[in-house]
């Protein structure tokens, strides 16, 4: 499903003297299948704007698109785009409710498929929860408080994705884990996406995360989107992402400091490629006629 | 996001009485509460009623802000009034204007209904008006300290206090929650808005528990945060914030002794409340 | 207030000029579980000097926050005994002053405040010890100074970004003018711009007035601000040293599920493809030595 979002805004609190403006017409379109990144300081419209994909806001300002869904008319069917767009709120094992991992992964399944039959469901749970990385008949049957933080949280995933959405929408998907808790949450992501939900979108304040693992990203400020690319065209912008008080990441940095010295890095900012485009530039200086001693001629 | 505006009224603003000692202002309104039920007649109750008005154009907030405050409880004003109106127990000499079974409409009950409307919108408006100039936490300081005295009877204040104050905090971080765990709910396709009773009921417990769970995990928390922080109970425990009486304070409570004499005067040396009724009848000559 | 700060200023270059031991770990082991289970600390054995700025790093699980709670009695040790300046934490009379000396901020900034306002907040922790009132409010005004939060002294801590919390978490421990400060993966749960924040405030106390400084997280470029940098792994200490040695370890950090700081790690990368660059653990350091080497072609 593509999501197409034209002008959106939203007020909090609109007529009080605590009223908030969050989002000041947002323009953004996310297309189908992609590993979509959104990036932005507390307060900058994120969580405003995943909300709209689907409905938990209602839309009273703009226009907004996802699939065939028109949010803007009032008959659109809530239940139906729900079970098509899942949502994985920040620390989801808060979440969790019932006395057994099954039921509370069913949960869901059983609100959007009114009257599904128990081996129907317990065939979606096993799958869920196996995409998930977890071992259904081990945990089951446990209640899901016994489980370690890490167990919960892909509890609380496969929870959403048992409806096997179209769109997964995750906010701060790795926050509060450990690096290797965040790459294996990440290498689960990867896993699910394309397959088993077309569309991902992370919602993170981790640059480094936001390189390694979009194929795009926004970047919102103050209830706008202030930039849209590819992680590359993104963090090249160094500038501009400072003076929003963003970082950059570590490889980005890292070739802005390079650049300064008259060394180009051309690189999509991951780890690995930073590493190989690196040790590239020292091949062609090895060998006489190299490009990169241009550079060091011309400082 | 926040949805903690809508707990607690507090209106801010600098005013006469916002500045005014929170037991100072306890202490008022209770005489205020005194004085609607001492007033016997409508020459009392218009008496308040102006001395409220005094106060809110004094503290500076809207009027509107202070009728919304009605809002909530209109329902019982209204279910109230009607039912006393109905059955109102009349006494000899009523004038009644309608009767059907065993209900009754006379001019007493008219006036005795208005009479209730009015000492009820003044109760909430007059209360209403202490919560929109004073903050959660001064309201609990000067309960504590008014309540100071019970300690000599081993009753717990300064825990209770503590309590309190710490429940006012919780409030806005578990409303937030709250917000958040309904969202995740609804995400899976949880229905909050249709339904009857029992049903709506029973939606409610996947967002009950993870509520519950939280809140102890935040108790436990807390728990750990005081002790790190030396608490051990009100021994050996001094306070930074002591509240002080000011030259504000004794005028109002010198405005608030002149108010209820007033009232008790009124009461005394004007007409009774259904004297009206007479004056009425003889402005238009019935 | 000034009186309050040059006390405690000086108080830390006391610290510095002799170094006495500010906590002692003696072969310490701690189980949840009464009935004597695993333990979460196995057996640690660990000094830290007054004054020092100590990083605990480890994997969720390793046992790294309940080293952190062992340190100011709000767990006793099963087996071992822990000391603060001289104090045995196992001593209940002790916890009062074990807690005044040694103070502690917690992963979540919304569970740590017990007032609506700020000034109330910071004040909680000197009313517990009895500090006369006049002196509370000069706390306050040095507290809030040293984090940077003096113009939030009336503000709702409800309304304030993560970071700001936990700096007023961090105030509301100073006020009680403890010697250690302890924070149990207080930046976990903050942003980047929180996080940078509270590790200002961090490095300032430690630079500036001699607070020893213990920092429980997993962030490992935060542990880059540490002057010493301990690997907890099951419990136990498996690597000690400064956060430089540690990271020149890097198979070893593997092996305890840990991760390079990135820029380390791409320049260990570097390394085994066989470019010569010099270690380095951060952004410009990397830079730095990547030019160098290929300037030297």
């Amino acid at each position: 499903m593509r999501i197409v979002a034209k002008g959106l805004t939203y007020v909090y609190n609109p007529k009080s003297p605590f009223a908030t403006q969050a989002l000041k017409g947002m323009d953004l379109t996310i297309e189908e299948g992609e590993f979509f990144g959104i990036i932005g300081h507390t307060g900058s419209g994120k969580s405003t704007f995943v909300q709209h994909l689907n409905a938990l806001i209602r839309l009273t300002g703009g226009e907004l698109k996802v699939g065939d869904y028109d949010l803007a008319e009032k008959k659109c069917k809530v239940l139906e785009l729900r079970s098509k767009v899942g949502m994985v709120f920040q620390y989801p094992e808060y979440q969790l409710f019932a006395e057994t991992v099954k039921k509370d992964v069913a949960f869901g399944l059983k609100n959007f498929r009114k009257g599904i039959s128990e081996e129907e469901t317990e065939a979606a749970v096993r799958e869920a929860l196996r995409v998930a990385g977890i071992e259904y008949d081990e945990v089951a049957e446990k209640s899901p408080f016994e489980l370690s933080g890490g167990q919960r949280r892909r509890v609380a995933i496969a929870g959403v994705i048992v409806t096997k959405p179209e769109v997964l929408i995750l906010d701060e998907p790795a926050a509060g884990l450990d690096p290797l808790g965040k790459k294996e949450l990440m290498e689960l992501l990867h896993a699910i996406h394309g397959q088993w939900c077309k569309t991902i979108v992370i919602v993170s304040h981790d640059m480094d995360e936001i390189a390694e693992n979009c194929t795009r990203a926004a970047v919102f400020s103050e209830g706008k989107v202030a930039l849209c690319g590819t992680p590359q065209e993104i963090f090249s912008q160094g500038e501009a992402l400072a003076a929003m008080g963003l970082d950059v990441p570590v490889t980005a940095r890292c070739a802005q400091l390079l650049r300064a010295r008259g060394i180009a890095v051309e690189t999509d900012f991951t780890c690995d490629d930073f590493v190989k485009k690196v040790l590239a530039l020292r091949a062609a200086a090895c060998t006489p006629a190299a490009g990169a001693e241009g550079g060091d001629d011309a400082q | 996001m926040l949805n903690d505006v809508t707990f607690g009224q507090y209106y801010p603003a600098k005013s006469f009485v916002h500045n005014m000692d929170p037991r100072a202002k306890l202490l008022f309104v209770i005489a205020y509460i005194v004085a609607i039920f001492l007033a016997n007649n409508f020459f009392g109750l218009i008496l308040v009623t102006l001395c409220l008005i005094f106060f809110i154009l004094l503290a500076r907030v809207p009027f509107g802000r202070v009728l919304r405050s009605i809002k909530m409880i209109l329902f019982l004003i209204v279910f109230t009034a009607i039912l006393n109106l109905l059955f109102y127990a009349g006494g000899e000499g009523d004038i009644v204007l309608a009767k059907w079974w065993i209900i009754t409409i006379s001019w007493q009950s008219i006036i005795n209904t208005v009479f209730l409307a009015m000492r009820l919108l003044l109760l909430v408006l007059g209360t209403a008006l202490l919560t929109l100039t004073t903050t959660p936490v001064a309201l609990t300081d000067g309960i504590e300290s008014l309540l100071k005295p019970l300690k000599y009877i081993k009753f717990p204040v300064h825990e209770l206090a503590l309590i309190m104050s710490i429940a006012l905090r919780f409030i806005p971080s578990l409303m937030e929650e709250t917000n958040r765990i309904v969202s995740a709910q609804k995400a899976r396709g949880a229905n909050f808005e249709t339904g009857g009773l029992i049903r709506r009921a029973k939606a409610m417990i996947p967002v009950l528990i993870p509520l519950l769970v939280s809140a102890f995990r935040r108790a436990e928390d807390l728990g750990d945060a005081m002790d790190a922080r030396c608490y051990s109970g009100a021994k050996g425990r001094t306070k930074y914030k002591k509240l002080t009486f000011t030259w504000r304070d004794l005028l109002g409570l010198l405005f608030f002794v002149a108010l209820i004499t007033g009232v008790v005067l009124l009461n005394t040396y004007l007409l009774g409340r259904f004297d009206i009724i007479w004056q009425v009848q003889e402005w238009f000559g019935a | 207030m000034e009186d309050v700060t040059s006390a405690a200023a000086a108080e830390g270059a006391a610290a510095s000029a002799a170094p006495e031991l500010a906590v002692r770990f003696q072969n310490v082991k701690y189980t949840y579980d009464e009935e004597g289970g695993a333990f979460a600390v196995n057996g640690v054995t660990l000094d830290i000097r007054a004054g020092e700025f100590v990083a605990v790093l480890g994997r969720n699980g390793s046992g790294k926050s309940t080293l952190a709670k062992l340190v100011n009695a709000l767990l006793r040790p099963t087996e071992g005994k822990v000391t603060v300046f001289g104090m045995d934490t196992s001593d209940p009379k002790k916890a009062f002053d074990i807690r005044k000396s040694a103070g502690m901020v917690f992963q979540n900034p919304d569970n740590q405040t017990v007032a609506s306002v700020v000034e109330d907040d910071v004040a909680f922790g000197p009313e517990n010890i009895g500090v006369p009132r006049k002196e509370i409010g000069e706390r306050i005004a040095y507290a809030l100074d040293a984090v940077g939060m003096s113009e939030f002294r009336h503000a709702t801590p409800s309304r304030l970004s993560g970071g700001q919390k936990q700096r007023i978490a961090i105030a509301g421990v100073l006020a009680i003018l403890p010697k250690i400060m302890i924070l149990d993966e207080s930046t976990a749960m903050l942003d980047p711009k929180g996080r940078r924040e509270v590790m200002n405030v961090v490095k300032k106390l430690n630079r500036e007035q001699g607070m020893t400084v213990i920092l429980i997280t997993h962030f490992m470029e935060e542990a880059l601000e540490a002057e010493r940098a301990v690997v907890m792994h099951r419990g136990e200490v498996v690597m000690d040293g400064t956060p430089e040695e540690i990271f020149a370890r890097a198979d070893e950090l593997e092996t305890y599920n840990l991760a390079l700081p990135r820029a380390a790690y791409i320049c260990k990368q570097l390394q085994r493809a066989g470019m010569p660059v010099a270690d380095a653990f951060n952004a410009e350091e990397l830079a730095e030595a990547i030019c160098a080497s290929l300037q030297k072609g």
